[in-house]
């Protein structure tokens, strides 16, 4: 295996056989993945594919069956969630999960209070409040914000983790275009001093961000590289638009 | 006045309030607002757990108990002094608290109401089973002689009265430092969404297990000071009702506010009291339950009021409030 601690080269994220079954179900299946620190790697693939299950593994939400997970060299597999979170990786749900019935400071306070206390805290939370453009709304309710700057309230509380990896599961779900032009912007900036993992579904953001793409399709990674040659790529386009369907329900 | 100061200011109002009261209530409401203030306690202990970690137990009846055998049995079979015999009640509910949650927390919802509640019929079948020490349901009553540490005289209804207004205001005080802390805010934000805190790095597990523990330990001080004050120690303060009064308390004052569980208490220790006096006014033959009533004004007040008393005047006028 190529991670190794402390060896300048070793990616910051590698799985080995990473594997999870639910029932007789393979949601994720052997994947060998690696990922370098400093990369946006765009996680791409059909509904179903286990991409959210694969970064749930990650993030630790949920028990592999079978494989393991290093991250900067440490093995993560057994690590309970919120000790990974600890480490360095921090995970932005699919579904908006913010707090509703608290402020948007607050939302962002509870990230942030873990490693900042009294006048830092108070800086932490403007600092990725106003990264994310919402320092004006701070002490709105966060159940009351219009969708698409709750989808930034949870990206203001991935940054507040002060994350080394950033997971994105689907940021960009129900956003308008413009939104979504100004959240290409500010997963550049993110980008600058963090990694970044992206699942996304729209190809103009993909390609738009992506230094590399893993393209997963029942529970397998079945191609990885450019954006260029993963377009070009016969088995993503099979994957995608020509494959038999009724052949892939059953994995 | 800074927000913080008129929290203060809140606060320290009541306890001064209450203080003097002391001076100026007839002597049968005096009595009463003692045991208030001692089974406010236990409503505050109850409220951590229910009102800002978001746990719905059903067994906190074992934890008053718990401190209410823990400090009486000592005292009455082993001649303990008062002091060491309250803080060792207040350690039995810790201790079982802790215990009880390692299991019971790895459960939640409905769940973990029906483990709380089993886990709680279980200590009331103990306090039975055990009764050449309890006496079960007819209960033990703590001689006066035994009630007396140093110049204080627990029988006397003017150092009851301090005493459980001291111990009140240390619960209260303790209350609103925990809920205002990190912890405080931890504990909200995992009623709101446990999932979303343990992805914020929170190991949600253990800060559940102290806010148990916690809430134990106030509810067995309850329990203590009760047996202690009053003298008196049976099962049936380990039965369901026991459970459930806390709750009712802290619905009705107002779950997650800081002063909602002392509301609550007086309020309804009135109710059904006026309750009591109406009904056998009125219908003195009929033999009614003033739970009746007490039911019927929960009904119309969960309708009505669904936030309680404090949870009420915090939506309407006071958005500070603790």
């Amino acid at each position: 295996m190529a991670a190794l601690a402390g060896t300048s080269n070793a990616p910051l994220l590698s799985t080995r056989g990473l594997s999870r079954s639910f029932g007789g179900l393979k949601a994720v299946d052997g994947v060998d993945f690696d990922l370098p620190a400093g990369e946006i790697r765009a996680v791409i693939g059909p509904n179903g594919a286990g991409k959210t299950t694969f970064v749930s593994l990650v993030s630790g939400r949920i028990a592999p069956t079978a494989g393991r997970i290093v991250f900067d060299g440490t093995d993560v597999t057994r690590l309970p969630a919120h000790r990974r979170v600890g480490l360095g990786i921090a995970y932005t749900f699919q579904i908006t999960s913010i707090y509703a019935a608290l402020s948007v400071a607050d939302n962002v306070a509870l990230a942030a209070q873990r490693s900042a206390g009294g006048a830092a805290l108070k800086r932490a939370v403007d600092e990725a409040l106003t990264r994310v453009g919402l320092r004006d709304r701070a002490s709105e309710l966060a159940g009351n914000l219009a969708y698409g700057h709750q989808r930034l309230l949870e990206v203001a509380m991935g940054l507040a983790l002060k994350p080394r990896l950033l997971i994105l599961d689907e940021p960009t779900q129900g956003l308008s275009d413009a939104e979504i032009d100004g959240f290409v912007q500010l997963v550049r900036e993110i980008a600058k001093g963090a990694t970044v993992m992206l699942i996304e579904h729209n190809m103009a953001v993909v390609m738009a961000l992506a230094d590399r793409i893993t393209v997963m399709d029942q529970g397998r990674v079945i191609a990885e590289g450019a954006p260029d040659a993963i377009r070009a790529d016969p088995a993503v386009q099979a994957a995608y638009l020509g494959a038999p369907q009724e052949a892939a329900s059953h994995g | 006045m800074s927000e913080r100061a008129r929290i203060a200011a809140l606060h320290l109002a009541v306890i001064a309030l209450l203080f003097a009261a002391q001076f100026v209530l007839p002597a049968y409401h005096h009595g009463i607002v003692s045991r208030v203030m001692v089974l406010a306690v236990f409503a505050i202990g109850y409220n951590l757990v229910f009102g800002y970690a978001g746990m719905l137990s059903l067994g906190h009846a074992m934890f008053f108990a718990a401190g209410m055998y823990g400090a009486g049995l000592p005292v009455y079979h082993g001649g303990w002094g008062i002091g060491p015999a309250f803080l060792f009640g207040i350690a039995c509910g810790a201790v079982l608290a802790a215990g009880i949650g390692l299991l019971a927390l790895r459960t939640s919802g409905v769940a973990f109401m029906i483990v709380t509640m089993m886990f709680g019929q279980v200590a009331y079948l103990l306090a039975l089973w055990f009764g050449d020490w309890t006496r079960g349901e007819e209960g033990l009553t703590i001689a006066q002689d035994l009630r007396v540490v140093g110049p204080l005289d627990l029988t006397d209804p003017t150092t009851r009265y301090f005493v459980a207004l001291a111990l009140f205001s240390a619960a209260l005080l303790a209350s609103l430092a925990l809920v205002r802390s990190r912890f405080g805010r931890t504990l909200v934000a995992i009623r709101e969404n446990e999932e979303r805190t343990r992805m914020l790095g929170y190991d949600t597990f253990r800060t559940k297990l102290a806010a148990l523990t916690v809430s134990g330990a106030l509810c067995a001080a309850a329990g203590a000071a009760y047996a202690l004050l009053f003298g008196y120690m049976g099962a049936g303060f380990a039965n369901v009702p026991y459970s459930i009064l806390p709750l009712l308390w802290v619905l009705v004052g107002g779950a997650a506010t800081v002063i909602g569980p002392f509301v609550g208490t007086l309020a309804m220790f009135y109710l059904t009291d006026l309750s009591n006096d109406l009904l056998n006014r009125n219908f003195p033959d009929w033999d009614i339950s003033a739970l009746g009533i007490v039911g019927l004004a929960l009904v119309l007040l969960i309708l009505f009021f669904p936030k309680g008393v404090m949870g009420t005047v915090r939506a309407r006028w006071l958005p500070w409030l603790p």
